[in-house]
């Protein structure tokens, strides 16, 4: 690594556009956000940056509260299925052979570079009232039937538009953003130690619980954060997979901005999801860098 | 239990409570998809019963002109993106990764925060930066796409300089140093002793661009002025409506466009790590 005093056109000329690029598209309109997060409506269309935190105050009424937590219950179900799933899968994926390991990694990943939408109208046409699984389950029915069992009329599982719907949606789109970690941590672990665990006469749940567990904390953890922060954002699958009563931040915000046409609201909303998000990884690079110390000593 | 003794005991994958754990995971990843694809064959509107194989639901898709020019756009914005992605994120990974320079580690943090911002926040950014700097919405084709495209790369780029950031760490800087010494200026040795080392980190940094953007439905719709169609955006519309073979047809495409990306940049990443 070298100084940058020391070829400095060199440096500029490397640096400049992409820090341009980022302040231009990305700074200034997240400082135009945060500006009309304190900005009050003036007029149909004027805003004016008055420093005023009613914005803010408007997200602790009782309609606002619900939706935030309907959110934070969605995403913190969500991220907890994905980590009791994701878990064994990322400890397979661990002790695999190489070829294993690629093919494994390969399924996980193919279905999260599919468009989001794409997955979300699978689903959808899976768990529809005339979809797959309930005519696969009136087929059933109506066989069961036919052998001379009571069945009475087939009612349709009621899988779409509830919260239910939301979190196997979030759950599909958010797995292979727990497995990753999950498996980047895993596979840096020390596999003597697990199998000195299980020399000394631990059994494999308990290997997991007071070896692998406490020594891929990290991983753990950041596994936690990157499913639940995009959970927790999420727009289009509790807009496409929800009802009316489900509704999550990222509808609210959305509505602010093309429906309501409360700017400034839209926008103190959008920058407490921020918060949150900057919290969260804030604490994240935080116990990194204590795990760090304590694996150095 | 002669073969639990075969297995060496940190051999998860062979245990069978493992395997099935597993399969599980594959089905509920794998069976929609592959229905969605599946009745984009089937001679039925209704979706649920198959009724004999058919093509007509692709040819339908391909006369629908909006659906057509969606696609058509999509593909369009995912590659002018990509293009731009490429060089600011190699640029960027260049720069991180030879100098040092006052407030580095703040400003890498922040350049990755397009990376772990929700969408929904960074769609609204956009949405309010583009009419409050009174950004022409009335452009005439294909430039009334420019909005979604500078906000694609804005998110993209970061990715692509992730990857090509791990690509130079397996580079040899006495290579370089060679180059100089053999009377190669900086900008030579730039160009053809560290740029074609990049490679294959610009190749499957490229690629991620590219799907990141042909994905991307949240920012796109806040980023893109009255009457620009995206595929994700028109696919939204028609989802809202109905499910219909046509937009299985559509997905299927673009379904294979995907995978066909997503192989070669596990390729071009592959040969990354087997040279270093």
């Amino acid at each position: 690594m070298q100084d940058w005093r020391e070829d400095k056109t060199f440096f500029r000329a490397t640096i400049a556009l992409p820090v341009i690029w980022f302040m231009i598209f990305f700074v200034a309109p997240m400082a135009m956000v945060w500006a009309y997060s304190v900005g009050e409506n003036v007029g149909p269309v004027e805003v004016a940056i008055t420093g005023t935190f009613s914005n803010y105050a408007k997200a602790f009424s009782p309609e606002v509260l619900k939706v935030m937590w309907n959110s934070v219950w969605l995403a913190l179900a969500t991220t907890v299925i994905c980590l009791v799933v994701a878990f064994p899968v990322a400890l397979a994926m661990t002790f695999a052979d190489e070829k294993q390991k690629t093919w494994l990694l390969l399924l996980i990943m193919l279905p999260f570079w599919t468009n989001l939408l794409i997955r979300t109208y699978a689903l959808i046409a899976v768990m529809r009232t005339s979809g797959v699984i309930n005519s696969g389950l009136e087929g059933l029915h109506n066989l069961l039937g036919v052998f001379g069992m009571q069945m009475g009329v087939f009612e349709p599982l009621p899988l779409l538009y509830n919260k239910f719907a939301v979190v196997v949606g979030l759950v599909y789109v958010h797995l292979p953003f727990m497995v990753l970690p999950l498996y980047a941590a895993l596979d840096r672990l020390d596999k003597s130690l697990i199998e000195a665990s299980l020399d000394l006469g631990a059994g494999h749940l308990e290997t997991i619980r007071r070896v692998i567990v406490p020594l891929a904390a990290p991983g753990i953890a950041a596994g936690l954060v990157i499913t639940f922060i995009p959970a927790l954002g999420a727009y289009l699958t509790p807009d496409l997979l929800g009802g009316p009563d489900d509704l999550m931040i990222a509808s609210l915000i959305e509505r602010q901005f093309k429906r309501a046409n409360d700017w400034p609201f839209g926008a103190a909303l959008s920058f407490i999801l921020m918060y949150i998000t900057l919290i969260f990884f804030a604490i994240r690079a935080f116990m990194e860098r204590k795990g760090g110390k304590v694996g150095a000593h | 239990m002669a073969r639990k003794i075969a297995r060496a005991p940190l051999d998860y994958l062979n245990m069978p409570a493992m395997k099935a754990w597993l399969a599980g995971v594959f089905i509920f990843l794998y069976t929609p998809l592959l229905i969605l694809i599946l009745f984009s064959f089937n001679d039925s509107k209704a979706n649920v019963v198959w009724k004999g194989f058919t093509l007509k639901w692709y040819v339908k898709a391909f006369e629908n002109t909006q659906l057509r020019e969606a696609l058509f756009n999509s593909l369009l914005i995912a590659g002018v993106c990509t293009v731009i992605s490429i060089v600011l994120g190699a640029l960027m990974a260049f720069a991180f990764w030879r100098f040092k320079f006052p407030f580095k580690g703040p400003l890498e943090s922040g350049m990755n925060l397009p990376i772990v911002v929700p969408e929904i926040c960074f769609g609204v950014a956009v949405l309010m930066f583009f009419a409050k700097i009174g950004f022409p919405n009335d452009l005439p084709y294909p430039f009334n796409l420019t909005q979604i495209i500078l906000a694609h790369v804005t998110f993209a780029f970061p990715f692509v300089a992730i990857v090509v950031r791990a690509r130079l760490e397996s580079f040899n800087p006495e290579l370089e140093a060679a180059a100089l010494d053999l009377g190669a200026s900086r900008y030579q040795a730039f160009r053809d002793v560290i740029v074609p080392h990049m490679k294959p980190g610009l190749i499957a940094g490229g690629l991620l661009a590219f799907t990141l953007s042909l994905d991307d439905f949240v920012i796109t719709f806040f980023a893109s002025g009255p009457g620009t169609i995206t595929f994700p955006v028109k696919v939204y519309s028609m989802v809202r409506f109905s499910v219909t073979p046509e937009v299985n047809a559509a997905s299927t495409i673009i379904i294979l466009i995907t995978v066909l990306a997503t192989v070669l940049a596990l390729r071009a990443q592959s040969a990354t790590t087997k040279e270093s």
